[in-house]
């Protein structure tokens, strides 16, 4: 370095006022060697990658610690995660019958076929049904056989024990409509008994319901969980590196220096959870969704089960991030005033 | 650049570190604050990098009221002022350049700029070979000179530094002492604590005197 020149910025800097944030004041432009205006942002961005950068590099290099914390955040965010998808499943089960419960009306056993298929025409002809469709009772017992399984055991029966059938597909499905359209086909003289398949689906809906409640219960204790758990990591962090923030402090570092590398640890520590999640819900996806759709197939037919999704997954690393950094700046907002050199 | 205005400083528990201390350093003079161990020549240099508050009286640093000033602009005043530690105050977990560049980074400045301007101040005390080095891996002469190295690389228009050559030989305590004498001679105003009498009388600059807490004439 050049005595004349090191002269003239220690005269230049010497001008500068105190108390003025030093790199962003009008006075630093004078001197050749200070900061400008887009220099600042450059490097207020470039310090942000570096400090984000090694984070997460001492994180990988402490491999086995790091792990275990990824993985208590992972549980804590995975298992509200799985239950909150299937819960979307369950909904999306009942959603497939809720638009059009159906109506099974059962004929009297001595109402002939020809008969039966008229009252269909007629019934279908109504406006507030948009379909009858008539299944006899040898075509029902076809239907059931193969459903059931239980061919043997029908066949070994002397007659058909299933009445003849009218399923009704409703125009309006609200409640009270459906209950007396009910009400009047049960005058019909032909009519045995009319069921519709609506009570199971009320109550689906309402055990969702009360599922969704109980999993943002749980996703709210387990998010609490995880923000303490965070909190305390941090502070442990805060604590192992008390010199070094004294010495920054010392030398000059604003609070939001100081906090910038305990927020991504945070941050990290987060994404980390969340990806442990994302793997182990993933995983049981992979694991439960054979089973459930055979279950669901026994029952009544295709049934795929959903999994997280893109904008699933992406809420799932947000709110890692999200309770990362929040944790993170109520652990450090709480102890880093109570460091100051001494 | 400083001027202590009727400061006293006592500290929780009655101790009184500094009793009516009054005093001014121009700008780019040096001078040297002497006394026994415990007179508070730490305090007077922590109330001036705002470490201490004063229980009276008002310090002012280049023309500011330091009573007036926040806990938020505390950081400006820092960065304003190079200080050269007893006992280093160096990061060990990062090399030479680092804890040298850590003044830079704080106040970010560019790769480039804090690379050009660490090694311009580890040429000046004579480190240039070691910055790749671990603050361990050096004799205590080396550190102190990492410390002087880190004061000086934002080119504050003040420097002070408590007890420099503390724990160094005579050979090398001369060493240092002339380099703050050459950041004295580019325009930087200095001030040395240091109860190395002999090598303050050597020197030849003003004393500023402390005996429990007070100041001698």
């Amino acid at each position: 370095m050049n005595r004349d020149s090191d002269k003239v910025t220690s005269r230049a800097d010497a001008r500068r006022p105190l108390g003025a944030k030093t790199p962003n004041n009008k006075f630093a432009g004078a001197s050749t060697h200070s900061l400008r205006g887009l220099d600042i942002i450059r490097s207020y961005f470039a310090n942000h990658r570096l400090v984000a950068k090694q984070t997460i590099q001492n994180l990988i290099r402490s491999f086995g610690t790091s792990t275990m914390t990824w993985m208590v955040i992972g549980v804590a965010l995975g298992l509200p995660a799985m239950l909150f998808i299937l819960l979307d499943n369950a909904e999306g089960l009942g959603g497939d019958w809720q638009g059009k419960p159906g109506i099974s009306v059962y004929l009297q056993v001595d109402v002939s076929e020809s008969e039966g298929r008229l009252l269909a025409q007629r019934l279908a002809a109504e406006p507030e049904f948009i379909d009858a469709r008539y299944i006899s009772a040898a075509q029902a017992l076809e239907e059931f056989k193969e459903h059931s399984g239980f061919d043997e055991v029908l066949n070994s029966l002397p007659g058909n024990p299933l009445p003849a059938v009218i399923d009704i597909e409703p125009d309006d499905v609200s409640t009270i409509e459906l209950k007396m359209s009910v009400q009047r086909l049960q005058e019909l003289s032909a009519v045995e008994s009319v069921s519709i398949d609506l009570e199971w689906i009320e109550r689906l809906i309402a055990l969702v319901t009360l599922g969704e409640r109980f999993v943002l219960a749980l996703a709210i204790f387990l998010g609490l969980g995880v923000l303490l758990s965070i909190g305390n990591t941090i502070r442990l962090a805060i604590e192992n590196r008390r010199a070094e923030i004294e010495i920054i402090k010392l030398v000059g570092g604003t609070d939001r220096f100081v906090r910038r590398p305990f927020l991504y640890l945070g941050f990290w520590y987060g994404i980390g959870g969340a990806l442990f999640a994302w793997l182990m819900v993933q995983g049981s996806l992979l694991f439960l969704s054979a089973p459930i759709e055979d279950l669901i197939y026994s029952y009544r037919g295709e049934f795929a089960v959903k999994g997280m999704g893109l904008l699933g997954s992406a809420m799932l690393f947000l709110t890692g991030a999200g309770l990362g950094v929040v944790g993170a700046g109520l652990a450090v907002g709480r102890h880093l005033h109570e460091i100051e050199p001494s | 650049m400083i001027r202590f205005d009727h400061v006293s400083k006592r500290y929780p528990g009655g101790k009184e570190a500094l009793t009516n201390v009054n005093f001014e350093l121009d700008q780019s003079e040096m001078v040297f604050l002497t006394g026994h161990s415990g007179a508070g020549k730490s305090t007077l240099m922590k109330l001036i990098i705002m470490m201490e508050r004063p229980s009276q009286g008002q310090v002012f640093v280049q023309g500011l009221n330091l009573n007036r000033l926040g806990r938020r602009h505390i950081p400006d005043i820092r960065r304003n002022v190079g200080v050269v530690f007893q006992n280093h105050q160096l990061l060990f977990d990062r090399t030479v350049f680092d804890n040298v560049a850590l003044p830079l980074t704080i106040s970010g400045y560019q790769p480039r700029e804090i690379g050009r301007r660490v090694r311009a101040a580890l040429s000046k005390v004579g480190l240039a070979d070691k910055e790749k080095h671990y603050p361990v891996t050096l004799s205590g002469g080396e550190q102190q000179r990492v410390g002087i190295a880190r004061a000086v690389v934002n080119k504050p228009p003040l420097l002070l530094a408590d007890e420099p050559t503390g724990n160094l030989d005579p050979g090398l305590s001369q060493e240092i002492m002339n380099l703050f004498q050459q950041f004295n001679q580019v325009g930087v105003a200095v001030m040395i604590a240091s109860h190395d009498l002999a090598l303050v009388e050597a020197m030849g600059h003003r004393q500023i005197i402390l005996s429990d807490g007070r100041l001698e004439a």
